[in-house]
């Protein structure tokens, strides 16, 4: 049972981010549900600018690490420090109101709202009229309205979406949609983006184009980007570093070619060789 | 590109809805005063405009919010015991009826809103069938409440009495509400230009709000409440605003439907008029205003209408409903009206 040896927590950061206080550090983040652990001494530290991966079979807990760090389940023990930050005791809007946004694996768009609305919404929190400006259509809704649609006709162009501004959400075909989670989840401006397999139903040539735009996010917005994906040859390409889960815990972390060569990962993906 | 980014102007939607308003007050107003309408339908005016500001409001819980509530009559009823109280002890203050009438109805909203707020508090951390549940008890609530609430007037103050009467006012002051007996001997001083302010100013909030942040929030609640929550929207501050923005709206209503009677009592306001104003909203469209409009005022009328089919008059109505409703679903309707309102919006 190698493959159950916790992993020592070392630091994945790459050599640019190397120095600076990393924007996500987990100290033991663990979660039972029952007397199962689905997730257990989970210890990761992402840089500033990093894209870092997070792979495992199915099952193996990464959609459950996003759901703790967004808070959505409350961690039954362990920290999680944001930008040197403790998030214990907050709920999923007040995370992401300090700097957590993420995408959903099952898409989760508000469908009847227009794409330009959808972005608008993730604007909320940083928006300050109040409910009477708005009735009343006082100066400030104007003001901060204008500025909220420039702001979110900008984000849209980020990923050529600009021209569908006014188009429902729900109607949109699929990779539009998953442009779009991304582009609301940009919109709360987060310091740390996470990606629930946002590659999932994406063929070769839609897979290529949203790695440049991942890049493109990181580059432009200099954030933190954490994902979790099934496509090996977009996770070798664009993470920088990778953390590799089974069964709940940490098998395995380092860089892309350490991933490749390590042989507790080998075995958690093709089963014990000869 | 940036540099010129103008906003959406009032969608297309909206005006239709209000110059529709518009239209049939002007309508209905110059026949009345050329006498061309019947006795019973002049007596439904206000009646009708009251329905309206309640399907609208409900509206906003039902079709925008997307939260079932089983209770808007109740606050109808806060509203109408409120404000009516409010006129009746104001009347020698301020003799001008309109001006007296406009702030019965501010009053009425304020208690209703107020009324929304503290039930809000447990309800709207519940989601689904329990808001439903929770509301329709809480409508039999306020219904009990009023049922037995004794309010009177005298130059000492406002006193009040649950379950008997123990105001034991000063001589010359007034027992406003009489426990089952409600209020009685009102000075009937809604009028339908009242009403029809009423409803205009409602949408108006209504349309506002909605194409403001809070109602783009509050549909986001509706489509999606964990993105929206992943999305950093305050989900209970949204869900209480728009709770209790209906719940005010359905109070000033309130007020202005009890004062087109001489009397009013508490059993008005039962659960049938909650379903009633629910089967408005669900007979106009979730979320369409202007189908709230014209379902509440003609389903107010159609029962009068049918008045020739005597005992037969309720089974007509309910065939006219489904009727209306296997039509208004249908896929060739839906795509007609598609075309023709979704999305566009005039510059």
């Amino acid at each position: 049972m190698s493959k159950l040896v916790p992993v020592p927590s070392g630091s994945m950061v790459p050599e640019r981010d190397a120095g600076k206080h990393p924007i996500l550090e987990c100290v033991d983040l663990g979660i039972t549900f029952g007397g199962l652990k689905a997730v257990e001494d989970f210890n990761i530290m992402i840089g500033p600018t990093e894209i870092s991966g997070l792979i495992g079979p199915n099952g193996a807990g990464k959609t459950t690490v996003f759901n703790l760090l967004t808070k959505v389940y409350q961690p039954t023990r362990g920290t999680i420090l944001l930008d040197g930050r403790d998030t214990h005791g907050m709920n999923t809007m007040q995370v992401s109101r300090a700097g957590i946004a993420r995408t959903f694996q099952n898409i989760r768009l508000f469908n009847n709202l227009s794409v330009e609305d959808n972005v608008k919404v993730a604007m909320d929190a940083n928006m300050k009229y109040s409910m009477w400006s708005g009735i009343f259509r006082l100066p400030r809704y104007w003001q901060e309205e204008r500025s909220a649609r420039e702001r979110a006709l900008e984000l849209l162009s980020l990923f050529s979406m600009e021209k569908l501004a006014g188009v429902k959400a729900g109607s949109l075909p699929y990779g539009a949609q998953r442009r779009l989670e991304i582009v609301r989840a940009l919109a709360t401006h987060p310091s740390l983006l996470l990606l629930d397999e946002p590659a999932a139903g994406m063929n070769p040539s839609e897979t290529a184009e949203l790695m440049e735009n991942i890049r493109k996010v990181r580059d432009t917005l200099q954030i933190a980007i954490l994902l979790i994906e099934h496509d090996m040859n977009l996770v070798m390409n664009i993470c920088e570093g990778i953390c590799v889960l089974n069964f709940g815990r940490i098998i395995a972390k380092g860089t892309p070619a350490e991933i490749q060569s390590n042989p507790a990962v080998i075995e958690a993906y093709l089963g014990k060789q000869g | 590109m940036k540099s010129k980014t103008a906003l959406p102007g009032v969608p297309l939607m909206n005006k239709v809805t209000c110059v529709l308003v518009i239209a049939a007050y002007a309508v209905l107003q110059f026949m009345q005063t050329r006498g061309m309408l019947s006795a019973s339908l002049r007596g439904m005016l206000v009646p009708i405009c009251a329905y309206v500001v309640m399907a609208v409001s409900l509206n906003l819980t039902v079709g925008i919010l997307g939260e079932l509530s089983l209770g808007h009559a109740g606050f109808m009823s806060v509203g109408a015991f409120t404000g009516t109280a409010a006129a009746m002890a104001l009347q020698d203050l301020i003799p001008l009826a309109p001006v007296r009438l406009a702030l019965a109805m501010i009053l009425a909203a304020a208690f209703a809103g107020a009324a929304g707020f503290l039930i809000g508090i447990p309800v709207l951390r519940l989601n689904g069938d329990y808001l439903a549940i929770v509301t329709l008890a809480f409508g039999e609530i306020i219904k009990a409440v009023v049922n037995n609430l004794y309010v009177g007037i005298d130059s000492a103050g406002i006193h009040m009495s649950l379950l008997n009467d123990n105001t034991h006012l000063l001589p010359g002051g007034k027992l406003l509400i009489q426990g089952p007996m409600g209020i009685g001997g009102i000075q009937k001083i809604s009028t339908f230009t009242a009403g029809f302010v009423l409803v205009l100013l409602t949408l108006v909030i209504i349309f506002n709000l909605v194409s403001s942040r809070a109602g783009r929030a509050i549909m986001s609640i509706r489509d999606n409440r964990i993105a929206a929550e992943s999305v950093g929207v305050n989900v209970v501050k949204y869900k209480m605003m728009a709770f209790v923005t209906s719940a005010a709206m359905a109070g000033a209503a309130g007020a202005l439907f009890a004062m087109n009677y001489s009397t009013i009592v508490a059993n008005k306001f039962d659960f049938n008029l909650s379903i009633l104003v629910l089967v408005f909203v669900v007979l106009g469209g979730l979320g369409n205003l202007l189908g709230s409009v014209i379902a509440a005022a003609a389903l107010t009328i159609l029962p009068e209408a049918l008045r020739q089919f005597y005992d037969y008059r309720m089974l007509v109505y309910a065939i006219v409903l489904i009727l209306v409703m296997l039509i208004t679903n249908s896929p060739a309707v839906k795509a007609l009206y598609g075309r023709r309102f979704s999305g566009k919006e005039e510059a």
